[in-house]
């Protein structure tokens, strides 16, 4: 297989072959607590992303100095220090975005796709194919949190780019009367439940 | 003390960590396929989420602000639980070999728990004083363990219903999840900090 190939492979496999979210159930807290609107869930997905990013190929770099017997603490710390630095970035230039995320953003340390993802790549190939892996992983958490998100606003606030009164669209015209319900928790549960029965019908269908 | 009790019902019932804040999802989709299993997870949960919370209060209060170290909150914190739950597993092993055995298998697991960072981290950021952070700690973990036991209890008749192929599984528990939390919505604006 010629090189080009092989990035190309690790960066898409997360995407829906081994989706981190319909596959493998990761994540699923800030999956479930940010997706009350699209451009919420959008910005949970890249800080991930860029957390995800930034630890594979850190430990990629170090993987020959980490001693195998204390990895995950320096995983651990890794990431922890990471998402510090987001943390701050999406303060300094996204502070209304910082505010409705709140304690997701430094909850992003225990999410088990990155740590998953160091544990079972970055701390046994070469830097490139792990951060491709990185990218991957974090682009299919993204796609999730964007599905979900985005059937939550429709159905929830019957609106799009909100909650922001200046990129907001109203999609329904005004007697529309949103269903609250999806805007409120149990609908995060009811809405990713039903996702998720459609992913795996579909899976199974088409066998993929 | 009217503080202390209008904590104590709001994180229990009104904003419940699993239900209502999503936190600790992944054990409460994990572990709720038995009761037996369910109820250890809880009791592991309560005792080591009232403990890192009394031990990063007291780091955060007494070594971070000092310095003006605010900054290495999420990696102290994540440090202090993971050496926490190492500390507090080997402590049991040697105590008492029977609470060990019950509890023991769950301890690793709550590491990754993200309900006990986020209740380290929201005790602090709420300014909650020590008597309200352990308050806080000791309501937030029993309300997870509520919704834990319930949804246990739930599972193990869910087991023998029938239902699509598709549903099977975690789909269904979410959208039971989701019901619950309807349930617990009965109890939204009944009090407030």
């Amino acid at each position: 297989m010629e090189p080009k190939n092989i990035y190309l492979q690790d960066l898409t496999r997360g995407l829906v072959k081994e989706n981190p979210v319909f596959v493998a159930l990761l994540g699923m807290c800030p999956l479930l607590g940010v997706t009350g609107f699209l451009f919420y869930g959008f910005g949970m997905g890249v800080a991930t992303t860029a957390v995800a990013f930034g630890g594979t190929l850190m430990v990629s770099l170090f993987r020959n100095l980490i001693p195998s017997q204390v990895r995950i603490p320096i995983f651990i710390v890794i990431i922890a220090t990471l998402v510090t630095v987001v943390e701050m970035s999406l303060e300094a230039f996204q502070p209304e975005l910082h505010e409705a995320l709140g304690v997701f953003v430094p909850l992003i340390v225990c999410n088990c796709l990155i740590l998953g993802r160091l544990e079972a790549f970055s701390s046994k190939k070469p830097v490139l194919r792990s951060a491709a892996d990185g990218i991957g992983a974090g682009l299919g958490f993204t796609l999730a949190l964007v599905i979900l998100a985005f059937v939550r606003e429709v159905l929830g606030h019957g609106s799009l780019l909100g909650p922001n009164p200046d990129t907001v669209i109203q999609l329904f015209g005004p007697n529309f009367e949103p269903m609250t319900i999806f805007a409120q928790p149990a609908g995060a549960f009811i809405a990713l439940g039903l996702l998720l029965a459609l992913f795996n019908m579909f899976t199974k269908r088409f066998n993929i | 003390m009217e503080t202390l009790i209008s904590i104590i019902f709001i994180y229990i019932f009104i904003e419940n960590f699993v239900l209502h804040r999503f936190f600790g999802i992944c054990p409460f989709l994990g572990v709720s396929r038995k009761m037996e299993t369910a109820i250890g997870m809880s009791m592991a949960v309560v005792f080591v989420m009232t403990m890192a919370t009394l031990v990063t209060w007291l780091v955060y209060t007494f070594v971070l602000l000092p310095y003006n170290l605010g900054y290495l909150q999420i990696v102290t914190f994540i440090l202090v639980i993971a050496s926490l739950v190492q500390l507090v597993e080997t402590v049991l092993r040697k105590i008492s070999p029977t609470l060990y055995q019950g509890l023991g298998i769950f301890l690793p697991l709550i590491t990754t728990n993200c309900a006990v960072l986020a209740v380290t981290l929201l005790a602090v950021r709420l300014e909650f004083n020590f008597v309200e952070s352990i308050v806080f700690a000791l309501a937030a973990s029993i309300g997870f363990s509520l919704a834990l036991i319930i949804m246990a209890g739930i599972r193990e008749r869910l087991e023998f219903a029938k239902m699509p192929d598709a549903l099977q599984g975690s789909a269904v528990t979410l959208i039971t999840a989701g019901i619950l939390s309807i349930a617990f919505l009965g109890f939204q604006g009944m009090l407030s900090l």
